[in-house]
């Protein structure tokens, strides 16, 4: 190839950042971002909350309760069968969609804090005295609280690798914090308040060579790149649907089949069993032992739809999307006097934290919401991870497939905004 | 109406640049502090009571957005010179206001400035931050070390 063409090449890929972006024209499927959607037109900007749903997402939502809103696993007529098989369908998809062995393998839940609560309860009671858990600096409370629950029940022993200065967690500071009592690693792979992403498959290599069990928080993670349960080669993943375009009360639980069949059921009632007696019960089988009562049906349908659409969408396209507003936003964030970034991570994923200097980041979020951008501010359900900073809160920003360089665009303005009123 | 109009008016964002009564209050009799976990809010609410329980000095510190330093600001120039019992019937109007309900003319007129801060209620999670240090007074004045919002809000947290 002449050089001439390289160059030419090299000059197209770089000036072409709009090409890597998806088409705008996704915004035509969610209802608050089309024309007349909302007022001021909405700036969408907080996604690491919860995703917006497509249209197809709510189609489907809608479907099962006008053409099949039956009970499953028990109706005998067609109704109820119809709505079975689109429940299970939805298993399936799920499974395909982090690449499980076995659609058994996924355990439907109300969400990333109920999935890690499920393993706290099923696989972290039967921890003994002095057993560990390790989990990182960077975790939600959602992957704190239930193991200190558990310490409660248990004594189980609950030790944190901190992060540095940075935001990252150091793979030889968690390599040190292992030992032959680590029983359980529970960590995010993404961190929801500093955009930090951890590298799960070195971390849970080096926890199964002391033996420990892995458990992956990938509630930020399902919605900005590829979950390959089989790579990362974890033990548990937990995740939610409404942060990946889905429904709200449904979640996930992945466990490796031998774990599932291990573990007691963690709560009785309908479905989860083959038969009772006052004398007796005998559990179903996997998944439905871990599955109580009837389910969120229309919803898991829902998240069946909504990891589909993901899919379609392509992770390589979603992940350059992503890049470029966040390397944008970061730009002009850092050009914005006043503005400090909170976590410089070594891989950022979408999501950006900051604070504006002597402005609370409430004053922000309330300001900001006026003018139709909507941004978090508070403590990101992740309090040791703000005292790690020495702040109170952060102003969070998260961009998602639907965002644009316009809306990096209104952050910037609005940000300003806020500073000629506030200061 | 906008948020400037509404929330960020002149008067409170001079209260909250410049706070009055901030600072330590070395001859207090009652103290609290009030904080609101959710937003990392945290003060130190001092009073100095004389023997007929009138408060006599009041100042605070800390740290917290706007709506939370001008409330306490403004509150705690209106409160010098009252008793408990016209403080908690000060902070009952208060809260009504802040609350979106419509106190009598009457008692609204009693809050003089602070009835800048009454277009909050259309603003609902910040109304515990209008009202985070009159719970530390209330706390301070009972006696008690500790208020936090939260408990008053604990069923809309997260
Ligand atoms: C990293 C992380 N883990 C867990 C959760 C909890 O998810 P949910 O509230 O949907 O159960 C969140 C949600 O904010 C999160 O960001």
């Amino acid at each position: 190839m002449p050089c001439w063409t390289a160059v030419f090449l090299l000059a197209m890929t770089n000036n072409s950042t709009s090409d890597v972006l998806l088409p705008a024209t996704i915004r035509e499927q969610f209802a608050c971002l089309r024309e007349g959607g909302s007022q001021p037109p909405l700036v969408y900007l907080d996604s690491a909350s919860t995703a917006l749903k497509p249209d197809g997402v709510i189609a489907a939502l809608t479907d099962y309760y006008r053409n099949m809103p039956a009970n499953i696993h028990r109706g005998l007529y067609p109704m109820s069968e119809a709505a079975t098989a689109a429940f299970e369908a939805a298993r399936a998809t799920v499974q395909k969609f982090i690449n499980a062995r076995e659609s058994r393998e996924i355990i439907f839940t109300s969400g990333a804090t109920d999935a890690i609560n499920l393993v706290a309860r099923g696989f972290g009671d039967g921890l003994r005295a002095g057993d560990e858990v390790l989990i990182t600096g960077l975790e939600h409370h959602a992957n704190i609280v239930p193991w200190q629950l558990l310490r409660e029940r248990r004594g189980i022993v609950l030790r944190v690798v901190a992060m540095d200065a940075q935001g990252d967690v150091p793979l030889d500071a968690f390599r040190a914090a292992l030992n032959g009592r680590t029983r359980l690693v529970a960590f995010t792979a993404i961190s929801n308040a500093l955009g930090t992403e951890l590298p799960v498959a070195e971390m849970i290599e080096s926890a199964h060579a002391v033996g420990a069990t892995t458990v992956v928080d990938a509630a930020q993670a399902v919605a900005c790149r590829r979950v390959d349960v089989q790579k990362w080669n974890c033990d548990f993943l937990a995740f939610s649907g409404h942060k990946l375009f889905g429904p709200t009360g449904i979640g996930v639980l992945y466990a490796r089949e031998a774990l599932l069949q291990a573990m007691p059921p963690v709560k009785g009632g309908g479905d989860m069993i083959l038969s009772v007696t006052f004398e007796r019960t005998t559990y179903n089988e996997l998944p439905h032992k871990f599955e109580a009562g009837t389910p969120p049906i229309a919803q898991a349908i829902g998240l069946g739809v909504a990891t589909e659409w993901v899919t379609a969408l392509g992770f390589d396209q979603i992940e350059a999307h992503e890049r470029v507003l966040v390397d944008a936003a970061l730009k002009q964030l850092e050009a914005l006097p006043g503005v400090q970034i909170i976590g410089r991570p070594g891989k950022r994923r979408s999501i950006i934290s900051f604070t504006l200097d002597g402005i609370h980041p409430h004053d922000v979020g309330t300001i900001l919401g006026e003018d139709g951008v909507a941004i978090r501010a508070g403590h990101h359900c992740a309090q040791p991870a703000m005292e790690h900073f020495g702040i109170p809160a952060t102003i969070r920003a998260s961009f998602s497939v639907y965002n644009t360089l316009a809306d990096v665009k209104a952050l910037i303005v609005g940000l300003r905004r806020v500073q000629e009123i506030m200061l | 109406m906008s948020v400037t109009d509404e929330i960020y008016q002149d008067l409170i964002l001079h209260h909250s640049r410049r706070p009055r009564h901030y600072g330590p209050l070395p001859d207090a009799t009652h103290a609290a502090a009030g904080d609101n976990p959710l937003c990392g809010d945290r003060y130190e609410v001092r009073l100095r009571l004389d023997e007929k329980s009138i408060i006599r000095d009041a100042a605070f510190e800390g740290s917290g957005c706007a709506i939370s330093k001008a409330s306490a600001s403004l509150m705690l120039d209106t409160v010098i010179g009252l008793s408990r019992d016209e403080f908690e019937e000060l902070f009952r109007t208060f809260h009504a206001l802040v609350s979106g309900e419509t106190p009598s003319p009457e008692a609204v007129a009693q809050l003089g400035k602070l009835a800048a801060l009454s277009g909050i209620w259309k603003y609902p999670a910040r109304v515990k931050c209008a009202i985070l240090c009159w719970h530390a007074v209330h706390s301070a004045l009972a006696g008690q070390a500790h208020a936090s919002s939260e408990e008053e809000f604990a069923s809309n947290s997260l």
